[in-house]
């Protein structure tokens, strides 16, 4: 630990997912994070608790995951950067302030080490089957950002990334890890604080009277104010206006509920974060993204070496979803194959946005295990026979 | 015709008079609590800026968008963590939870009970008006034995909870109870529970005469509030095993505990300082601990 770096960890290690995890927050500048044990998640608090007094953040541990993802929200307006981390079971209880933080627009991080479901499902086993949960799972229309790193060192990277997203839109940010990620070790370099982005809160810059917490200009993001400043603001989960007071109308739910979904929606391209691997000449796209990336890997490169011209497209953003980017892949390719360990969740955006310009497979798995690579490489096969 | 001279609502300033008329009914006990809220405010709080209200979901719940400080109408049953994690991350706010029955001790209860247990430094402020009343008038878990409600049309058939006990029991310390008609000492409790260090707690019994009253026959507002003159029986420092609430039986009221014990933030800065030994966390500590600014009551 140095302290003269803000307690930043630089240089090369050897550590898990989760631990990297929680490395990449603190370099973020995350001071405050609540959480509550859970399966395969426990060890990024557990380093948090440890490691947080000699950062200056505060890590409490609530008594469920309901309270874990509103105290986070109650921190952000006193001015700290939080997260929370839970999976499956505990990301289920979050969802009502995972929109919170959408209406209200707190910036915050919601980490999901997925584990298999439903239910108590897997609790040590790895699953893909939470991604249509982090786009829908809150009532109400809305858009969140969710990320999905492939490995321990992009899970510091990324949830740096996750954060300054985060402050950018003011929206929540779904950090999509899965139990192997969580748990694998590997090396993670963590840089020097001075090559380290971080995007800090957009405050108002108005005199308490002036300020509006809701009044937003040309890029839909209004600017923050913390409780506290003498702006004496109100913030509520009801529709609102630009004061922040309740309107319950049809004509201030279409202003707000617009705006929240545009600025994201508005910003497609440049939210949008994926990995393109021999495309150039592609036939046959794998799209895949977390852990099933790396196990498609081996599968075209086995293909590539019998002479299958297979591409690889990495998505590290997943919501918002390309749309245009795999809308004008599909017309110049002969399939995509999406191996995901779910039921087929994701496929489901790829098979709407390709509207039959090329054919779709699915490669599904219930979860519990990683796809072999033999089954993914057998549907490349398939797909240019 | 000669004209009054006009003279202030003395608690105006404290409210956010662009967005009346409020939503609460004729004879409804919650305006009574904001006013003797705001007064205690007055007397006790000197940095408004520093004063923070959250609300949860409810009637009561409205409060927080009527008083002009920094406010927060949470999610429903969530005010108590979304207020801990606030206080945590600045402890030189002052954090007040202002919510309802049902919000704070059905839906938000597994909150209440942890948020007393750790000693969380807010202070909660609970109108009692022994019904769900957003919604109809369902019963919750204050709504006394045998009192009717729209989900309980025959008669409640559950205890209620004794909110002082509750409280007390799982670590509260200070905790009083008053009716709508009790307005001076009701602005006395809260101004001595915001001046405490750690989970404060006050129960204030209010008329719902739209739904709790009405349906169990029990007259106006006003009438209600005679009703509570004549059955509140004051006992300052009673066990709170004795603060239980039957229908239409006397209601005890008073100051029950007032005692001090480490705060979290208190322990959690003890611990830190006794285990790290840092000069980093003694800066940080000092930056973080400066004594909220407040004031003793007058009179």
């Amino acid at each position: 630990m140095s302290g003269e770096n803000d307690g930043i960890l630089t240089g090369a290690h050897f550590l898990d997912g989760d631990h990297a995890c929680a490395e990449g927050a603190i370099a973020a500048g995350c001071n405050f994070v609540a959480g509550y044990p859970i399966t395969p998640s426990t060890e990024v608090v557990e380093r948090l608790a440890w490691r947080f007094p000699s950062t200056g953040g505060t890590f409490i541990q609530m008594e469920d995951e309901i309270a874990s993802s509103i105290a986070i929200q109650g921190a952000v307006w006193a001015g700290a950067k939080a997260m929370t981390v839970s999976s499956g079971p505990g990301i289920s209880l979050m969802m009502e302030h995972i929109g919170l933080a959408a209406m209200a627009e707190v910036p915050c991080v919601f980490v999901n080490v997925q584990r298999g479901g439903p239910s108590t499902g897997l609790p040590t086993l790895p699953a893909q089957a939470d991604m249509m949960q982090a786009r829908w799972g809150s009532h109400g229309d809305y858009e969140v950002i969710a990320l999905v790193p492939n490995s321990p060192q992009e899970c510091f990277d990324l949830i740096i990334h996750a954060f300054n997203l985060s402050e950018q839109y003011r929206v929540p940010v779904l950090f999509m890890m899965d139990e192997v990620i969580g748990h694998m070790t590997e090396k993670v370099v963590v840089p020097p604080r001075d090559q380290i982005k971080v995007t800090p809160r957009r405050y108002t810059k108005l005199p308490p009277g002036e300020y509006e917490p809701y009044r937003a200009g040309d890029d839909l993001v209004p600017d923050f104010a913390k409780a506290g400043d003498g702006h004496r603001f109100h913030i509520t989960g009801l529709t609102h206006n630009e004061r922040g007071y309740p309107v319950m109308n049809a004509e201030c739910q279409e202003q707000l509920v617009c705006r929240l979904v545009d600025k994201i929606r508005n910003n497609v391209e440049q939210i949008s974060f994926f990995h393109e691997d021999d495309l150039a000449d592609a036939d046959v796209v794998v799209v895949t993204y977390g852990i099933s990336s790396r196990v498609s890997m081996r599968a075209i490169r086995e293909a590539r070496k019998k002479g299958i011209k297979v591409g690889h497209l990495r998505l590290v953003v997943v919501w918002p979803f390309p749309e245009e980017y795999i809308r004008r892949l599909a017309k110049r390719i002969e399939a995509f194959v999406v191996p995901e360990i779910n039921l087929g969740q994701v496929v489901l955006e790829v098979e709407r946005c390709t509207a039959g310009a090329c054919d779709v497979i699915s490669i599904q798995h219930a979860g519990g295990a990683v796809h072999r690579p033999q089954t993914i490489y057998d549907a490349i096969v398939e797909a240019v026979r | 015709m000669s004209t009054m001279p006009a003279v202030e609502n003395p608690v105006e300033r404290f409210l956010r008079t662009d967005r009346m008329p409020h939503i609460w009914c004729p004879g409804c006990g919650i305006g009574t609590t904001v006013s003797c809220f705001a007064r205690a405010v007055e007397e006790c709080v000197s940095d408004l800026d520093e004063l923070i209200i959250v609300s949860g979901i409810g009637c009561t719940g409205r409060v927080a968008g009527y008083l002009e400080f920094d406010s927060f109408h949470t999610t429903h049953g969530r005010a108590i963590p979304f207020a801990t994690g606030l206080k945590l991350a600045n402890p030189q706010l002052k954090v007040v939870v202002y919510s309802g029955d049902g919000d704070l001790i059905a839906i938000g209860g597994n909150h209440f009970i942890h948020a007393a247990r750790r000693n969380a430094d807010i202070t909660v402020i609970c109108v009692n008006n022994f019904n769900y009343a957003m919604t109809g008038g369902q019963i919750g878990p204050t709504t006394p034995l045998d009192a009717v409600g729209t989900t309980s049309p025959y008669g409640v058939c559950e205890r209620p909870f004794n909110l002082p006990f509750l409280a007390e029991s799982c670590g509260a310390v200070y905790v009083a109870r008053w009716t709508a008609y009790h307005v001076r000492q009701m602005t006395r409790a809260m101004c001595e529970a915001m001046n405490k260090r750690g989970f404060s707690f006050v129960e204030v019994i209010t008329p719902c005469p739209t739904l709790y009253e009405r349906r169990n026959r029990l007259g106006s507002g006003l009438d209600r509030m005679q009703w509570f003159k004549e059955n509140s029986v004051i006992k300052n420092g009673v066990d709170t095993r004795e603060c239980d609430i039957a229908f239409q039986q006397k209601i005890v009221c008073g100051k029950f505990v007032d005692v001090d014990r480490p705060s979290l933030l208190e322990m959690v800065e003890a611990k830190m300082a006794s285990v790290l030994h840092r000069r980093r966390w003694e800066r940080m500590s000092r930056e973080q601990q400066k004594p909220i600014a407040m004031r003793p009551m007058k009179g």
